[in-house]
């Protein structure tokens, strides 16, 4: 197993150096390191030489991808592109272009996002889980068929309505809960229930539609009959033999996820103030901080592949047969 | 007069053609055609197919543009004069651009929502609520409405009949009678009453809209009842042009990963994986970031602001495009490699067909189900997108109407007190009706379509 997870994470470097390619074409494409100095600078009164005194203090002096100055491997290596790699590889975010260490707004603020992703996604777990067994143990009722239109109604209705509808009667008509803020401390806990209530209700529809269709197709295999032949009751079934052969397909969804929910919310922190990951991200697009939008997309890409990682993982855990 | 082509609305063109197209291919096809009309036997099919053609009818309306000359009253100049581009729904919805008001107004108010100070003949200052310019006070409501219902029902009733009369010539009387008791084979019934509630409704709202605004003004004065029928354009198109887009690079990438292997697989396996762990909103903000940079530097590729929404629309849409074939992609590479082990591909091998043929044979009529339960899922996200999108600030231009620009405009209003819910409420419930219809088909879509569900 140690063998593979190495295979993976080597696997994983090809895959990010393409990612950080893709940033790094999209932004300098467009926008010369020139531009980002003037306008870094104000647009008045900016000679050539504050501009060259920029570059050079942020390294942007360099070549793209060739330089042709120098030689040997440094022909490649000595190079904005790969000089830019190396830093996010260590994890060296730089600054932004507010002059604000982006490592360091990161660790601050992953702590709020994870405040508010995590719960939603606990909740929403085992609620969806739970609904949707009930679903399955009364499939074909009418109990099944109106809550599975109801739930793609749910899954109709945009998710902007959900957070203004719920600021709206939760906090200016019913004042049961502040409109937005936060606090790390168990006194917070006020200002997350509203966004985890309406994370969870969002996406309860897709989630039990979902669910239950995993259900459903492990319900008719033959060990089930097998199941119910030798007398076990419904809930047994369920509980025992559903559910437990189900777990493949839903940790194939699940486990990835788990990485991602440090990167937060975007739209949930912006409407509900909270100062995570979601909304700072959300802050350097509105102001167009490519620095911090390039950070983030590594950050989020580095996550994705540790939940691939993990997933893989959890098969050997819930799957006996799986060996890596 | 002359007719002007934006680049969305070529691609919209190209699109109808291509579903015609289809259509035609389909019609040649017993079995296809055996599906589709399976497809919609059931009722919420055709109620949300007819739905859906209501909001095509209005983007396509909304996809002719054209500008028009202006009466010049120098006669002697030989130039002709040309208006801004409008579209013909500009031009049927012409009254409601025309009356802009000062600011906010509920629906079929005749005053303005908020208290302005006024200064009156005697020079007392006072806060009153100003009559509205563009309403008719002498107008009753209830009047004009069972005037405009009866029209709107009796217009659908003859469209009906014309429909009827078309399908089925002569025997128009007992086809009517097993439509009425819901006995055909197709569920005609509810095709036509959701056919009848949607005509009535724009009837309705359309006569109204010349005396009132008929879902209020927004903060500007504008109609939102204008803002909301010129939204359907972007959000349609947003769900269909991007997935016109994906599709063929989707397909070439899927079936050539999995029909020829080795370094092919490799290297668009790497492509995709690489791509679809970028996190998508993060992907396309970039994406959107560096397009609109790119926009402020050309500024001589658009000559109006019309044009140059429109080359951000189609931007936004080749961006989210690039960043949804990935899962698409992933699907046909395990089924190709699926299909290419099964026994009638090694002998078409053996016999020395080629691969083209092959794919063109065997593979892609295997993967058809696939590609269209994707188009048809995807629908309803793009277009929940498109709203989250721009309130992020990366969606549709500013100036284009749409319905996450309505939400993000109105979204500010929320702390005013008494709320102003009705631009809200309007670009919610358009975008709702459409998004449930697109999920409801897709779901009898997929499970007509897909084999798994034959057992």
């Amino acid at each position: 197993m140690f063998a593979y997870i190495l295979k993976r994470i080597l696997y994983a470097i090809p895959i990010l150096i393409g990612v950080n390619l893709i940033t790094f074409m999209l932004f300098f494409m467009v926008n010369s390191p020139d531009d980002m100095a003037r306008v870094q600078l104000g647009a008045k009164q900016v000679t050539p030489k504050m501009i060259e005194a920029w570059k050079e203090e942020r390294g942007y002096d360099k070549p793209l991808f060739i330089n042709h100055d120098a030689s040997g491997v440094s022909i490649v290596t000595d190079t904005l592109f790969v000089k830019e790699s190396v830093k996010l590889f260590t994890f060296d975010f730089g600054v932004s272009d507010s002059n604000r260490n982006i490592g360091a707004d990161i660790q601050v603020r992953m702590g709020p996002s994870l405040g508010i992703a995590l719960p939603t996604f606990m909740i929403a777990l085992i609620t969806n889980i739970s609904l949707a067994l009930l679903l399955v143990l009364f499939r074909g009722s009418v109990l099944d068929t109106s809550m599975m239109i109801v739930a793609v109604m749910i899954m109709s209705i945009s998710g902007l309505f959900y957070i203004i509808a719920g600021q709206v009667l939760f906090s200016k008509i019913w004042h049961w809960v502040p409109i937005s803020g936060y606090e790390s401390s168990w006194e917070g806990i006020k200002f997350i229930i509203l966004p985890v209530m309406i994370g969870v209700f969002t996406g309860i529809g897709s989630g039990v539609r979902w669910y239950r269709s995993i259900f459903l197709e492990q319900i008719n295999q033959d060990y089930v009959r097998t199941a119910r032949a030798k007398g076990l009751s419904e809930l047994s079934v369920l509980f025992g033999h559903v559910l437990r052969n189900g777990m493949l397909p839903i940790l194939t969804g699940v486990v990835v996820v788990i990485p991602t929910l440090f990167m937060g919310s975007l739209i949930m922190e912006s409407f509900f103030g909270i100062p995570g990951l979601g909304s700072y991200t959300i802050d350097a697009i509105n102001s167009q901080d490519f620095s911090i939008v390039k950070a983030m997309v590594f950050l989020g890409s580095v996550l994705y592949i540790v939940g691939l990682i993990l997933t893989d993982i959890s098969y050997t855990i819930f799957d006996p047969r799986v060996k890596l | 007069m002359i007719f002007v082509m934006l680049w969305t609305d070529i691609l919209v063109w190209v699109l109808v053609a291509t579903i015609l197209f289809l259509g035609w291919r389909v019609s040649r096809s017993e079995q296809v055609k055996k599906q589709w009309h399976t497809v919609f036997k059931s009722s919420i099919a055709m109620a949300s197919a007819i739905v859906l053609a209501f909001y095509l009818f209005f983007t396509l309306l909304d996809s002719v543009h054209l500008r028009l000359s202006l009466e010049s009253t120098k006669t002697s100049t030989k130039q002709v004069q040309y208006s801004e581009i409008v579209s013909l729904l500009d031009l049927i919805l012409r009254h409601n651009i025309e009356s802009t008001e000062r600011t906010y107004s509920a629906p079929f108010a005749l005053s303005e929502y908020t208290k302005s100070i006024v200064v009156d003949a005697k020079g007392v200052t006072q806060q009153v609520h100003i009559p509205l310019k563009h309403v008719s006070t002498n107008s009753d409501i209830v009047v004009e409405s069972i005037k405009a219902i009866v029209l709107g029902m009796g217009l659908s009733i003859l469209l009906i009949v014309l429909h009827l009369f078309g399908r089925v010539g002569s025997g128009i009387k007992d086809t009517l009678a097993l439509v009425v008791q819901g006995k055909t084979e197709l569920p005609w019934r509810t095709a036509y009453v959701t056919f009848t509630v949607l005509v009535t409704t724009f009837t309705w709202f359309y006569l109204l809209s010349f005396d009132y605004h008929v879902l209020g003004t927004d903060k500007v004065g504008g109609d939102v009842l204008y803002q909301s029928l010129k939204s359907i354009r972007t959000g349609v198109l947003i769900g269909i042009l991007t997935t016109l887009i994906m599709l063929p690079v989707a397909i070439i990438l899927g079936v050539s990963a999995g029909l020829f292997g080795g370094w092919v697989d490799d290297v668009i396996q790497y492509l995709y994986t690489t791509l679809s762990s970028i996190p998508g909103v993060l992907l396309i903000a970039a994406g959107v970031l560096s397009m609109q940079v790119m926009m402020s530097n050309n500024p001589t590729w658009f000559e109006s602001t019309i044009e140059r929404s429109d080359l951000r629309l189609l931007f936004l849409i080749l961006i989210l495009g690039i960043t949804s074939w990935t899962g698409l992609c992933r699907l046909l590479r395990a089924e190709t490699l699926k299909i290419s082990q099964i026994e009638y591909v090694t002998a078409a091998k053996a016999f020395g067909v080629s691969k083209l043929t092959i794919i063109r044979r065997h593979i892609i009529p295997n993967l058809m189900h696939i590609i269209l339960i994707s188009v048809v899922l995807d629908f309803s996200g793009l277009v929940l997108a498109e709203a989250v999108l721009s309130y992020v600030g990366v969606g549709v231009d500013p100036t284009m109407h749409s319905w996450g620009n309505m939400i993000n405009q109105a979204r500010l209003e929320m702390a005013r007190e008494p709320m102003v819910w009705w631009s809200l409420f309007s670009a919610f419930i358009f975008m709702f009706i459409l998004v449930l219809a697109a999920n409801l088909l897709s779901d009898r879509v997929q499970k007509v379509l897909d084999p798994r569900n034959k057992s």
